[in-house]
């Protein structure tokens, strides 16, 4: 089943790539130490890849929305109010314990629905609510003189920093059960196989 | 959807409306912090030091001059010019001229031979004296005379170049808005840094254009009005306030690190001598977040704790997941 436009995938590798990038040199910035580098890069070094990939990353954001409104791909994050509660309990329910005694998927791949209600809801936070903020407090930082200077009462640089790291600390916390729960598909390799060839192996082809 | 777009300008707008008063290139304009001095301070050689001030106060002066038997007008001499509010407002707000100046000044016209007068310098009146002991003049001579500057005493250079002693006013050990002190202290150096005719009479080096030199520095405007140039331009005694040994450009601190770490060079220069009432907890090297913010000096250790919890629990979690797979196959 063809599932991942060409568009897609180019969006997908490209925001993996300057991610990764950007938690090391954002790492690299928070711990930075006088003497002793441990898996990190200079500071200076880092402010300038993490400066170059950060605007790649908010040019890539901006061709993922453009494309969602335009390709008709935004359909898949629509969040359903409907029994919403009893979904999110029946595909957590589905990783806790059903995996392991071999159940059915309870949201099976399909043309119309592309993410399970866990996904849509992960994504649509991580895409829509955490990457704008990561964005907007990260283009602050880029630009100080633009960040006011008190916000009740605290630095409006302290405010946007904080915003950041929380936002990277979280998205990097995705990234990482977001490659984990990739290995859940027909086999541990399929999805990944998925983001490059675009097609998607259905669940039934499992053992 | 909407309420996410409403979020999204919300914050953008939160985020941009602040104070917009970055200007291009270095604002060099220095504005008098508290001109309440001048109003509040009562000199008791007020009216002896008017009589200096009614001729060295103003570009011009007026006087009777016998031999031609009538006013003449006259201009002052650009360095013999005293700022009568700065002079009320410094350290010396409290001085008779004539404390420092010969009592023949008191006669007019001045004798010749004044023009002679040796001048006192810092060391002069404040070495080895045990009330003003906490500054430790005596180091602070001894690091002028390892630094660059004292190379260019024989050209003329003195503490008075920096210290301008009609309107020195001290003002980093109790300073309540930092910035202004920044500005302050950094118009002390660009006096002459920034103005070829004032650095030409020291100096035979060529122009330099601050900016340009400084241009390797990430966000030069926030740093220059952030930090002093002695950060970076001098050797940190820990004896002393402020370091006076001014390095040689090429031994001038280049690297990020030295600030932006944990163990942040700020700390032993800039804030060294603020209180720990000030301190913000939970922050590493809270106090500079009083005044400012400072990536990868200011650490937030309770972020720091919840973050390496919340990647342990997800790890494990993972490592449980993989265990019951691997089992249940």
């Amino acid at each position: 089943m063809y599932l991942y436009p060409i568009w897609v995938r180019l969006w997908h590798l490209f925001n993996a790539i300057l991610f990764l990038v950007l938690i090391i040199t954002g790492i690299s910035m928070q711990y930075t130490d006088m003497k002793d580098y441990i898996l990190v890069v200079g500071f200076a070094r880092a402010v300038k890849w993490h400066n170059i990939a950060a605007i790649l990353l908010t040019l890539n954001y901006i061709f993922f929305v453009t494309g969602n409104i335009f390709s008709g791909n935004s359909r898949y994050y629509k969040i359903e109010k409907k029994n919403f509660f009893a979904d999110l309990t029946a595909q957590t329910g589905y990783y806790a314990f059903g995996i392991f005694k071999g159940q059915k998927h309870p949201f099976p791949v399909t043309l119309e629905q592309k993410f399970n209600p866990l996904q849509k809801l992960s994504y649509f936070l991580a895409m829509y609510v955490a990457m704008p903020l990561l964005i907007i407090s990260g283009l602050g930082l880029l630009f100080p003189e633009t960040v006011i200077n008190q916000f009740i009462g605290i630095s409006g640089m302290i405010l946007t920093d904080i915003l950041h790291i929380t936002m990277g600390f979280f998205l990097s916390v995705f990234m990482i059960i977001h490659i984990y729960t990739c290995t859940l598909g027909a086999r541990p390799t399929s999805l990944f196989k998925s983001m490059v060839s675009g097609y998607h192996e259905p669940e039934n082809h499992n053992d | 959807m909407n309420l996410t777009i409403f979020r999204y300008f919300l914050f953008l707008l939160i985020i941009t409306i602040g104070s917009n008063n970055s200007a291009n290139g270095l604002d060099f304009n220095y504005k008098q912090p508290d001109s309440q001095d001048s109003i509040t301070f009562n000199s008791p050689f007020y009216e002896d030091n008017e009589r200096c001030f009614k001729c060295h106060g103003q570009n011009k002066y007026e006087y009777n001059n016998e031999s031609l038997g009538r006013q003449v007008k006259a201009s002052m001499f650009s360095e013999r010019i005293i700022n009568r509010n700065k002079f009320y407002q410094s350290n010396h707000k409290s001085f008779s001229c004539t404390d420092c100046h010969s009592s023949d000044y008191e006669k007019f016209p001045h004798p010749g031979e004044l023009r002679m007068e040796q001048m006192y310098n810092c060391i002069d009146c404040h070495g080895n004296d045990e009330k003003f002991a906490q500054f430790n003049f005596e180091e602070i001579e001894s690091e002028y005379q390892k630094s660059s500057h004292f190379k260019l005493e024989e050209e003329g250079f003195s503490c008075w170049k920096c210290h301008g002693p009609h309107d020195y006013k001290i003002s980093i050990r109790n300073t309540s808005n930092l910035k202004e002190t920044i500005l302050y202290d950094n118009n002390i150096c660009l006096r002459c840094h920034s103005h070829y005719d004032q650095f030409q009479l020291l100096s035979e080096k060529e122009e330099i254009n601050i900016l340009q030199k400084h241009e390797w520095l990430p966000n030069q405007e926030t740093h220059f009005k952030s930090v002093r140039c002695i950060e970076c331009h001098t050797m940190v005694n820990d004896t002393i306030l402020v370091a006076h040994l001014i390095k040689p450009k090429v031994e001038a601190v280049k690297g990020c690190n030295e600030c932006h770490s944990q163990n942040s060079l700020l700390m032993t220069s800039l804030y060294k001598f603020q209180s720990k009432e000030q301190r913000q907890d939970g922050f590493l090297n809270g106090i500079i977040l009083n005044q400012s913010y400072v990536i990868g000096a200011n650490r937030n250790e309770y972020l720091n704790i919840i973050s390496l919890l919340i990647t342990g629990i997800v790890l494990i979690i993972i490592v449980v997941h993989i265990y019951f797979r691997v089992i249940r196959k």
